[in-house]
């Protein structure tokens, strides 16, 4: 028995001569809140829709909720924020939320109680029942958010939640991501705001050219503490010599050098080492890479527009 | 019941979306406006024939063409409506991203075609009856009886709006909105040229061109409703007037009718099928 929410194998997807979707081998847990990262046109929202229905795969395998892609009654158990939530604007977001609950199969006292719990929770109880052409871009994502919510999905992918928010609807994207993660409810998470991925997942995937070609859980990998030194002297014999202790090192400026260490304990050993060998430190300090620091560096400089 | 319920909400919800599109509301005033020129112009022609002392046969010859050509502008209307009104209902929606969140439901594209249809048919025929019935009212309260026989056309005239209506939305299951229209409206361009063809060549004998109006009616089968319905609406002393704009040398027999019916069910086949396998 596997604990897969999403398992994935080699997911390949081509439109006409494109291959938008290369190789997607994904294994996200349930209970999870997972992001996916990677830059425009590496195949996200592709891969979204393929384990959505939405799109067919041309080669591959995948299950989503323990049934293979495309099984309709699992998209019962999913929800689904779209990148630009739109609808139909003649509707007030009640009717709207009304329509989506049918399709899922509810109805009555039930549903009515649902949608006016989701309301509240997005902060549109008060707007409920005017047409949607009149909110703004944000009154219409908090809507879409309620509508992926609507089922009390086992599995929800938000794409781009956080798109046309300010920072206050950010932040009620962010608890109510933890309220699911408090239900038991995975998260796929696609965003580029990498401060929200850094502040919301547990783990992490960057895709590139349709390919997934890192994972990392965030918060507790040991290649996440980077130490930088300002010592003197530096040479090519000492810089060798750090290689011991960790592994990226670089020397930025005349004085300073940054590595990365596998946990804090390192860093005793590597500071009487500098001083048994003559070398002056000025400082040490250590301090977490950042998640956009890292999506640099797993997407390579290439990717940098410019 | 259940296995019907995403079915009847995606109808609910056309139905509830195509009350308050403007498309409607045009459709509605032009029909407004049609029905006010016909009432004035059957008026106009009544009382000149009552002024006139015309004998009360020919008063009943022009009545029933005037009936029938008030039933060809029901028919032309209708036709427009049936085509445009749904000529965006899925390819809109695809652009718009509204059909992501639709079609990851746990439905079947079936349901959504299906559903689509069953609104837009109720509001069509509902457009093809009110007209009808402006028609109808309009004679009846400005001439009287007129011996006409509207309820044996109408049947004709809504399959040929809906076999219409049904090559729109399965045109916009792979076409963009603008080529759709533009499909579906050279659709019926192809059954009107042929309908002529037909009668035209029926008038003067030539059973070639005969054959090319039969053959596309029966690529394109809708014109060929209407012509059997007006056929079926005009008194014997009509259709006995020879060449006119309504006369009938070639009338299409009830087999065109159930070939427009199976027609229009392939058409919708092809659509779920169609809308089925599209990548959205």
């Amino acid at each position: 028995m596997t604990d897969l929410v999403i398992d994935t194998r080699g997911l390949r997807k081509w439109f006409g001569p494109t291959l938008a979707v290369a190789d997607l081998s994904l294994a996200v847990r349930a209970g999870e809140i997972f992001g996916f990262l990677g830059p425009n046109g590496a195949g996200k929202t592709t891969a979204i829709k393929m384990l959505l229905s939405l799109v067919t795969p041309d080669g591959g395998e995948g299950r989503v909720l323990g049934a293979p892609l495309g099984d309709r009654e699992t998209r019962g158990r999913i929800g689904f924020l779209p990148e630009h939530f739109r609808f139909h604007d003649c509707l007030t977001a009640r009717e709207l939320l009304r329509f989506h609950g049918r399709l899922y199969g509810r109805s009555g006292v039930e549903l009515e109680m649902r949608i006016d719990r989701l309301l509240a929770r997005v902060d549109l109880l008060e707007a409920a029942d005017r047409p949607v052409h009149g909110y703004s871009k944000g009154m219409m994502q908090r809507t879409g958010l309620a509508q992926a919510l609507l089922n009390d999905p086992a599995l929800v992918f938000l794409d781009e939640p956080t798109s046309g928010l300010d920072p206050l609807g950010r932040l009620l994207v962010r608890d109510i991501i933890s309220e699911l993660r408090e239900r038991g409810t995975t998260v796929f998470l696609n965003s580029h705001l990498l401060g929200e991925v850094e502040a919301t997942c547990d783990r992490v995937a960057f895709v590139k050219q349709g390919k997934t070609i890192h994972e990392m859980v965030l918060g507790q990998s040991p290649d996440l503490i980077e130490v930088e030194m300002r010592i003197s002297p530096i040479d090519r014999c000492m810089l060798e010599g750090l290689s011991s202790f960790g592994t990226g090192i670089c020397q930025s400026s005349v004085d300073v050098v940054r590595m990365r260490v596998g946990s804090e304990e390192a860093l005793p050993s590597l500071a009487r080492w500098l001083v048994e060998r003559g070398t002056s430190v000025y400082a040490l300090r250590t301090r977490p890479k950042s998640l956009e620091e890292w999506f640099v560096e797993v997407m390579g400089e290439d990717q940098r527009p410019g | 019941m259940r296995l019907l319920t995403p079915v009847l909400t995606v109808a609910h919800l056309t139905l509830y979306e195509t009350r308050r599109r403007r498309i409607v509301t045009a459709a509605v005033i032009c029909a407004a406006a049609f029905l006010a020129v016909y009432t004035a112009g059957l008026f106009f022609v009544h009382r000149e024939q009552i002024r006139a002392s015309t004998p009360f046969a020919q008063q009943q010859i022009v009545m029933a063409f005037l009936a029938v050509a008030g039933l060809y502008g029901v028919n032309f209307l209708s036709i427009l409506f049936a085509v445009l009104l749904p000529v965006d209902t899925l390819s809109g929606e695809i652009d718009s991203g509204v059909m992501h969140t639709i079609a990851s439901k746990p439905v079947r594209r079936a349901d959504i075609v299906i559903g689509k249809w069953l609104g837009h048919a109720v509001v069509v025929t509902g457009y093809v009856l009110g007209l009808s019935l402006g028609v109808m009212l309009s004679m009846r309260v400005v001439v009287g009886p007129v011996a006409v026989r509207p309820l044996e056309a109408l049947p004709l005239i809504i399959l040929e709006v809906l076999l219409l209506m049904t090559v729109s939305i399965a045109g916009g299951t792979r076409l963009s909105t603008v080529t759709n229209g533009v499909t579906a409206l050279g659709f019926y361009g192809i059954a009107f040229i042929g309908g002529w063809i037909e009668q035209v060549g029926g008038f003067v004998g030539s059973h070639a061109a005969r054959t090319v109006g039969i053959v596309a009616s029966l690529i394109s089968p809708a014109d060929a409703l209407w012509r059997l319905g007006s056929y079926r609406v005009q008194p014997d002393s009509l259709r006995n007037v020879g060449a006119a704009v309504f006369s009938t040398s070639s009338v299409p027999t009830t087999l065109m009718v159930w070939w427009a019916a199976a027609f229009m069910l392939a058409t919708l086949i092809i659509a779920v099928r169609s809308f089925s396998t599209r990548q959205l």
